[in-house]
This record gives structure tokens, C-alpha cells and sequence, in this order.
């Protein structure tokens, strides 16, 4: 029986303790903003915190977790009004959308170790998690926006 | 574009090998396409490209463009698209899927406009796959603004006047005293108010106006400003985004299915007595294959379904499977290219002819000819497809992220053998779509494997290596070009042979020429100022499914054809800005059927026609915003391409530096857009924004090999898109403002795509001297 918090709720499970947390969060808890992309930790689509750093979790298993605290998209904050959060839908980064809770998770990381990241900081910590859709100046700027080191877009936001 | 390559495949199948042709379409019931594996959505027939209008028959001269064009066409009912709650909250429906163009939004507050709605009152909701209720649902081909546009403008402003009519009689006024404005309907005379849900149900129960006032364009709230944020963010930005893989039902299994690894192979036997004892399988069974060509039908293989989807995985993983690898085994792209390399040095069925090209040929004062290459590409958009299916009781109900959801829901009925009104597709949010998931064999699949286990649902989710493995592939191409040089460098002949697969080949039994929608983007219809020209497409096979990716088969030939053009600049010493603008000539409007484009994206050639200042306008946009011309220090250097593709015009002027290594790096990019009159700015902005990433993708380092028939890249390590780290820092959008709100809109969605490559690569030359004559680029730099 392996014992874990998922975004503050103390979980147990019985069941293979080798599945990664990815399924193990969407299959078995049932939350599914976590995201499956590549299976091999070379997207970042299923970035969550573990014990407060920034995992892959389609390649760690639940096990791996035993005593720890998950935290999901879903938990990194109450409202959904994390300032990375905040600055995404400021900034308007998503486009699909599928990747940016893994970008988000993997931001959060990076701004708790670094709060005022350079470019090449971003670069650095953001390079293992992939966006189709291209939205990378967009992430660049929502996470300067979010370390308060740009302003949020002027003018009317409808 | 389901519905082009379609028709467009049987239309090739049934005329002799010549000019080409157009189909001219007839809309038959939806029940039509019941009617046995060769009926086709389109009834159609065809006319050949003659000018001359007084041979068309009736038929030929009822031609439907467009919207009018398209299976089951449009609609603008507002009782349809519109719902106004009591407490006034106006849901639109929005039939369209969204795959991160923001369509979602765009529609909404195209609707919210017309209507007078207040933006935060504003919902959308997704439409099921049910053309003959909504209209079309093909979402690709970059037409859900461009066809679907001033219909919702329709139906958003038939309701307002609905409103206005039952304020009207409510107060005992008439109608042309009541305004409504922002989600209040006024009676100035009587400074009487009442909000939209006051007389929501009143309207509702009005006839639909067939007679209605649009807006005019300088009342907009929303269209056009750029201010209108994405309407899913709060639920993209906190998890709460439904994806295809995402739905969850009471009693859900799990399915991951063992596909043929070549196409075309079938299950010769298979042991599944290990992935058997796996905890958690419910059950192993095979899933018949789909006989090239296939379709959008399930290759078939060996399914497992199980209890969880890391249950499915084991267990797929545990099974011995023997395959018959059918009639591609041997397919090679090494070797492939060759062959196609050597088809295109000899001539091929003509596809546009004007002047005499040999004879200028023969006369010009110097020839050039280069031959490119581009590879097979694989959309990989970030969500693999995935879909939910129960098929219980003889009702099928799917859930997907599906471009095509009545595509989805009639291969449904096929498969299952299920009348219409027994099956049902319901669209989630696309992680990422670019082609791919136009083509619903996954839904299929899904639904093959709840029928398997009693009609428990089933959740198929492809795996990134199923992605890549069994994809729907962009073509691999060769294109060579020769030209004619007169004694000041301009050509006077120019011939291009293209030689690629044709998309065809998933619908009709081995074509072996392009269809006239893939040579019409970006071959036929190249508008040069050329005396003589001729276009050839010589034979070329299909030994993988072919599919559509993003801006298809502009990618080729606007690589050829800008890269070409970059050459032949340097050969007669002149700016390659200038010269591609001099090829180009004047202003000038030119009938697309003039040289050779029966298709023009669907579009009307008198409404549409190419416009050479507007192509002209976006090349010379981009140049400014990267200042063309300026001085560049060593290693680095400027490219330049323009394209017309989706009746839209765009350029890219791209700025790189290479390293000693030889390493590629893009340090800037300016992209220009004419696309027509801009419905919302902000998503033209983002999808030209990812647009370039995906082009400097392709252009730098994506590449899907085949050996004995097999793909030889499996996730992202061995199939490179784009990270951050080598995402441009600066990347400017240029929107060139062209046209009114009632004219024709071009698309969005693909346009920025095409001329990202040849503009990189052209900069590559700029600051080595290294030609760049094949994609992707990855090292070819290095050494020069």
C-alpha cells in the first residue's frame, strides 16, 4: 500500500507500484490535467510538483511517491490565480491549450528557485517541455510577466 | 480538405491523364453517403478549365464556391447557433473544432457582436458532429472564419433583431423605436429598458427574419480590436480543459492497441498468453486491417483492453505478434528518394503549359536548374489522438478530439453498420490537430473496442510512438527546377517537375499523379511574369498513408520555388528582395484558372483572385520590419520568401547566424499577413507566431525516415520539433490591413507555414555561401 497527498488530500493505493504517477493521477484519481505526450519524460505535458520540484511524471512511478506530496495543475492554487497562471491568460499563450498545464507546473518550479529568471534561464529550465503550437515568446513573456519583471499587456482586456 | 481529396480522388480516378479539370459539386442528402463504399459525400461532375463561359452547361455555371461548396454547406439559423437564458447569459454554438486557432472564441464574439451581447455574459458551447443541423464541420483547410464568418454574423444579428421585435411588442412600440445595445434593448421615447433575457423566450418564439441589418464595421465591439482574451483560459490555464483523452464515464476501460508497423501488413498470428496474466487486462482480441487503400479505417492489429491504461500498455507490450507486412515491406526512403529524384530529371504529365518553354530554353542565354528535396513530416501534434466510445444496444456514442466530427461519426456507421440517428460524436478541445486528426480511424478504433467488451466505454489513447509510428504522413517530395536566363538574369523559361505521393492514394487504388487541390497549392498558380512556363508532375507511388499537414503541399513547392528564386538572384548578382519582386511584376489581378488552378482553394476565381500587389504588399512588409538591406556582420545573414496559399498572402524575412560548427540559429523573425479583412487580430498574431516555429521545425530539423517499411524515429528524441531554447527571442507579426468586413476573407490557420523554410534557408546562404537544396538543414552549414 503506498501513502501520498495529492494537492493536499491523503491518498493510498494498492495497485501496481511501478504505473507512473501520470495514470495513476488521470486513471485512478482522476485528474486529468496532467497530460500524456511522449511517455519518455521528453515533453513535459505531465509536469507535476513532487515534494516540490518539478517531475515528469509519466516516467516516475507512484511509488516513487510514497510519503510525499503531489501536487497537479489542479492544486497549484486555490483560485487558479497563481501569477504564472495569471500571466498566461494575460499574456494569452495557450493555443491548443494540451501542453500549458505541464508549461505552467514547470514555471511555477522554475520561478520558486529563480525568481527573476533571464532568457537564458527560461530557455534552460522551459527546453524539456514542447509546445506544437509555437507559444514559446509568448512563455518567455508570461514568465517574465509572472517574476514582475514586465507589466502585464496595457489597454482593454475584454 | 476531407472533402477536396475525396472528391478530387475519384475524379482522378474517372478522367484520362491531361488538363486538368474542375469538380463541379452537387450536395446529395447525408444519407447519400450511405449509399456503398464508392459513393462519395460529393456528387460531382466536371468541367474542363476552358475560359470560354458560353460552352458551360447550366450545371457548370451553378458552380458552388465556398461555404456553398462544401458538404451540407452552412447555415445561420439562430435558433440554432443561439441561446439566450432568463438570467440573459447568450450561449453560442460553436460547430467548429478548435485546435488552438481560437476558433472557439472568434465565433463567439462574432456572434456576441451582431448581437449586441456583453462580452461576460457569453458562453460557447461545442456542437456534436451533425452537418446537416450545423453546416459543415471540416475543420481544416483554414476556412472556419473564411466560410463561416459573415453567416454568423447573420445569425448573431437575426437575433437582434428578434429582441428588438419582442421589446417592441412587449411595450406596445414599434420595432424601429427599440435599439439594442450592450444587452439592453432601449425605448428612448419612453426611457423604458429591459435586458436581453427579459424577452428571451418572447423572441425565441419570433420567425427567424430572413431580411436583417448587419452592423456597421466601425459599431464592432469585438471584431477586429484584438481585445477579446481566449475564452477557455481559465480552464486551459487550471486543468480543467476537457481533451480528447480526457473524458472520463462510469465503468470506462482502457484500450491500447499493436498496429501492422508496415502499412499495409496484416496479423498473421499472435500469442497472448503473457500479456494475459498482466493485473488488470479484461481482454485480447484482433482488430481486423483495412485493405490499402485504407482511408480513415483502422489499420487494424491486436487490441488490448484493460483496467487502466498503464494495464494496457504492459500488456501490449507483452504480446508476440507476427505480422504479414503486405506490399510495403520493402518501402526505403533512401532508395525512395532516388526514384524520385530520377522521375523528376524526365519528363511528367503536364500540369501547366504557356509559351514555349523548350524553345526559350533552347534560344536563353543561360540555364540553371536545382533539384530539392523535402522529406515525409508527421503532425505529432501534442495530444495524440485519443477518443472515448460506448457502442451499446446498437447506439454508438463517441467522444473525441476529432477536426471532422461527422467524418468521424459516418465511418462510425460504417464500421459498426449503425443507422445516422444511432450515432453520436461529441467534439472535446483539440490538443493539436494540423491534419492529423481529420482522419478518425482512432474514433473507430475506440468504438471497435467497446462493442468488443459489451459496450463498456473504452478510451483509446495513442501513444506518442503510435503517433509517429502509424501516422497519416506528409509526402515526401523532389522538385527541380530549370530556367532560361535572358543576358539580364530574369528567366524567360521556366519548368518545374514535382514528384510526390499523392494524398489520393488513401481513397483510390494506387494514383500516381498529385490531384489539381495539392499542384494548386503553390505549383500551378505560381505568379511569375514569365514568358514561358511549364509545370510537370511525373509518376510517383505512395508506400505510406499519405495525409495532410499543415499548409500540405505548399511546403514543397514554396521551398523549391522561393529557395530557386534566391539562386537564381545570386546568379544574375542582384538583391534577392528585388528579384523575387521583379519575377513577381506589377500589380496586377490574375484569374487563377488562367494558369492552371482549377481549385483556388475552393473559392470563386472572380471573388478570389490572386493578387499580385497584395503578394507583392506582404514581401515587402516583411523586409521593412527586419530591415532588409542593412549591413550584417560575419556569419550572419538575412532570407527572404513570400506565398500565396489559402487565399492568403505572406512572407518571411528571417535573420540567422551560423556558428563555426555550422549550427543553425534563428535569431529573427518578420512575418507578414494579407489575409482579408481580420476577424481577430490576436489569433492571427499567435497562429503566424506558431506558424514559424513549426516552419523552422520542418525547416531545421523534423524528418520521418522508412526503412523495410517501418518508421525509423519513435518520440521526440528521434523526431525533433522546435523548444524553446531555439525558439527566435524576436519574432515580429506584420498584419497588413487589406479589404472590408463584407469582402472575402483568406485563411489563418496555414499560410504563415510555407514560406518559413525557403526563407531560412535562403538566410543560411546569405551568411555562409551554403546552398540549402534539401530539409531539414541540421548540419548541411557545417564547413562552409
Amino acid at each position: 500500500m503506498i501513502k501520498l497527498t495529492v494537492n493536499g488530500a491523503a491518498r493510498s493505493f494498492d495497485g501496481d507500484p511501478d504505473m507512473p504517477l501520470l495514470w495513476y493521477l488521470r486513471d485512478e484519481v482522476g485528474l486529468t490535467g496532467s497530460k500524456f505526450g511522449c511517455g519518455a519524460a521528453l515533453c513535459g505535458a505531465c509536469t507535476i510538483h513532487l515534494g516540490g520540484t518539478a517531475v515528469r511524471s509519466c516516467i516516475t512511478p507512484v511509488s516513487a511517491a510514497e510519503g510525499q506530496e503531489v501536487v497537479t495543475i489542479e492544486g497549484l492554487s486555490p483560485d487558479g490565480n497563481h501569477p504564472v497562471q495569471v500571466a498566461w491568460r494575460d499574456q494569452n499563450v495557450a493555443q491548443c491549450g494540451y501542453c500549458q498545464c505541464g508549461q505552467i507546473m514547470q514555471a511555477a518550479s522554475l520561478l520558486k528557485d529563480t525568481p527573476k529568471p533571464t532568457d537564458a534561464q527560461i530557455d534552460d529550465a522551459m527546453s524539456g517541455n514542447i509546445c506544437r503550437c509555437g507559444t514559446y515568446p509568448r512563455i518567455r513573456a508570461a514568465i517574465h510577466q509572472a517574476a514582475g519583471q514586465s507589466p502585464a499587456p496595457q489597454g482593454e482586456r475584454l | 480538405m476531407i472533402h477536396e481529396l475525396k472528391l478530387m480522388a475519384e475524379q482522378e480516378a474517372t478522367t484520362a491523364a491531361g488538363s486538368a479539370t474542375r469538380p463541379v459539386l452537387a450536395n446529395v442528402s447525408r444519407r447519400g453517403i450511405l449509399g456503398g463504399a464508392g459513393a462519395l459525400v460529393l456528387a460531382l461532375s466536371l468541367r474542363s478549365p476552358a475560359r470560354a463561359d458560353e460552352t458551360q452547361t447550366k450545371e457548370q455555371k451553378e458552380h458552388k464556391y465556398g461555404a456553398d461548396g462544401m458538404p451540407h454547406g452552412w447555415r445561420d439559423d439562430p435558433k440554432v447557433f443561439i441561446a439566450i437564458a432568463p438570467d440573459g447569459t447568450v450561449t453560442v454554438t460553436n460547430h467548429r473544432s478548435d485546435m488552438g486557432q481560437g476558433v472557439r472564441t472568434s465565433v463567439a464574439f462574432t456572434v456576441a457582436d451582431e448581437l449586441e451581447a456583453a462580452w461576460p455574459k457569453v458562453k460557447v458551447v461545442q456542437a456534436w458532429g451533425d452537418e446537416t443541423r450545423f453546416g459543415n464541420q471540416d475543420t481544416d483547410g483554414s476556412r472556419s472564419l473564411r466560410h463561416f464568418f459573415q453567416h454568423f454574423r447573420h445569425a448573431g444579428a437575426a437575433m437582434r433583431a428578434m429582441l428588438i421585435q419582442a421589446a417592441a411588442t412587449q411595450w406596445g412600440v414599434p420595432a424601429a423605436e427599440v435599439t439594442a445595445t450592450n444587452h439592453t434593448l432601449t425605448h428612448a421615447k419612453s426611457g423604458r429598458t429591459l435586458d436581453y433575457g427579459a424577452v428571451a423566450q418572447a423572441a425565441s418564439a419570433l420567425p427567424v427574419p430572413t431580411d436583417v441589418k448587419l452592423k456597421d464595421p466601425k459599431d464592432f465591439r469585438y471584431i477586429g480590436t484584438g481585445k477579446v482574451g481566449l475564452i477557455d483560459n481559465v480552464d486551459i490555464t487550471t486543468g480543467r480543459a476537457i481533451y480528447g483523452a480526457d473524458t472520463k464515464l462510469d465503468g470506462m476501460l482502457y484500450a491500447a492497441i499493436a498496429r501492422p508497423p508496415v502499412y499495409g501488413g496484416t496479423v498473421k498470428s499472435f500469442d497472448d498468453s503473457a500479456a494475459k496474466k498482466v493485473a488488470g487486462v479484461v481482454k485480447i482480441f484482433k482488430i481486423a486491417a483495412t485493405p490499402i487503400p485504407s482511408e480513415f479505417m483502422p489499420l487494424g492489429g491486436v487490441a488490448v483492453v484493460a483496467k487502466n491504461t498503464w494495464a494496457a500498455l504492459k500488456a501490449r507490450e507483452a504480446l508476440k505478434i507476427t505480422w504479414d507486412d503486405g506490399p510495403n515491406a520493402s518501402y526505403d526512403t533512401d532508395v525512395f528518394r532516388k526514384e524520385l529524384e530520377a522521375a523528376a530529371r524526365k519528363p511528367g504529365k503536364v500540369v501547366r503549359t504557356q509559351g514555349d518553354v523548350d524553345a526559350a530554353l533552347a534560344k536563353a542565354n543561360k540555364k540553371v536548374v536545382a533539384e530539392y528535396f523535402v522529406p515525409h513530416l508527421v503532425q505529432a501534434p501534442m495530444e495524440p489522438p485519443a477518443a472515448v466510445a460506448r457502442v451499446k444496444d446498437g447506439v454508438c456514442e463517441a467522444w473525441a478530439c476529432t477536426q471532422g466530427p461527422q467524418a468521424a461519426n459516418d465511418r462510425l456507421m460504417k464500421a459498426l453498420n449503425l443507422p445516422d440517428d444511432k450515432v453520436t460524436v461529441h467534439v472535446t478541445l483539440l490538443g493539436g490537430g494540423f491534419g492529423r486528426k481529420s482522419k478518425p480511424d482512432y474514433v473507430v478504433e475506440a468504438a471497435l473496442c467497446s462493442r468488443e467488451v459489451d459496450g463498456a466505454p473504452v478510451k483509446l489513447a495513442w501513444t506518442r510512438d503510435d503517433d509517429i509510428h502509424h501516422g497519416f504522413y506528409h509526402t515526401i517530395s523532389a522538385e527541380r527546377i530549370e530556367a532560361g536566363l535572358d543576358d539580364k538574369g530574369m528567366p524567360v523559361a521556366w519548368l518545374h517537375r514535382s514528384c510526390a505521393p499523392t494524398i489520393g492514394s488513401i481513397f483510390a487504388p494506387d494514383p500516381k499523379h498529385e490531384l489539381p487541390f495539392e499542384l494548386g497549392m503553390g505549383l500551378v498558380n505560381t505568379p511569375f511574369a514569365i514568358p514561358n512556363m511549364r509545370m510537370e508532375n511525373p509518376e510517383a507511388a505512395a508506400h505510406v498513408r499519405i495525409g495532410w499537414f499543415r499548409s500540405v503541399s505548399n511546403i514543397p513547392h514554396a521551398f523549391a520555388i522561393q529557395s530557386f528564386v534566391s539562386e537564381l538572384a545570386h546568379e544574375a548578382g542582384r538583391d534577392p528582395k528585388d528579384y523575387l519582386l521583379d519575377l513577381i511584376g506589377p500589380a496586377r489581378t490574375i484569374d487563377p484558372t488562367s494558369i492552371g488552378d482549377v481549385w483556388n482553394y475552393g473559392e470563386d476565381p472572380s471573388r478570389y483572385p490572386i493578387d499580385t500587389g497584395r503578394l507583392r504588399g506582404v514581401i515587402e512588409a516583411a523586409a521593412k520590419g527586419a530591415g532588409w538591406g542593412r549591413e550584417m556582420p560575419k556569419g550572419r545573414g538575412l532570407g527572404i520568401a513570400g506565398h500565396y496559399s489559402f487565399v492568403t498572402y505572406t512572407a518571411v524575412a528571417a535573420e540567422v547566424e551560423v556558428d563555426e560548427k555550422g549550427q543553425v540559429k534563428v535569431q529573427a523573425i518578420d512575418i507578414a499577413v494579407d489575409c482579408g479583412p481580420q476577424v481577430n487580430p490576436e489569433r492571427i498574431r499567435s497562429q503566424m507566431e506558431g506558424a514559424v516555429v513549426m516552419g523552422m521545425g520542418l525547416a531545421l530539423t523534423s524528418e520521418i525516415t522508412f526503412k523495410q517499411g517501418r518508421a525509423q524515429q519513435n518520440n521526440f528524441d528521434g523526431y525533433e520539433i522546435i523548444r524553446i531554447d531555439a525558439a527566435p527571442k524576436v519574432v515580429r507579426v506584420h498584419l497588413v490591413p487589406t479589404g472590408s468586413y463584407d469582402g472575402p476573407l483568406g485563411g489563418v490557420g496555414e499560410p504563415g507555414v510555407p514560406p518559413v523554410a525557403p526563407a531560412i534557408a535562403n538566410a543560411v546562404f546569405a551568411a555562409t555561401g551554403r546552398r540549402i537544396r534539401q530539409l531539414p538543414i541540421r548540419d548541411q552549414a557545417a564547413g562552409a
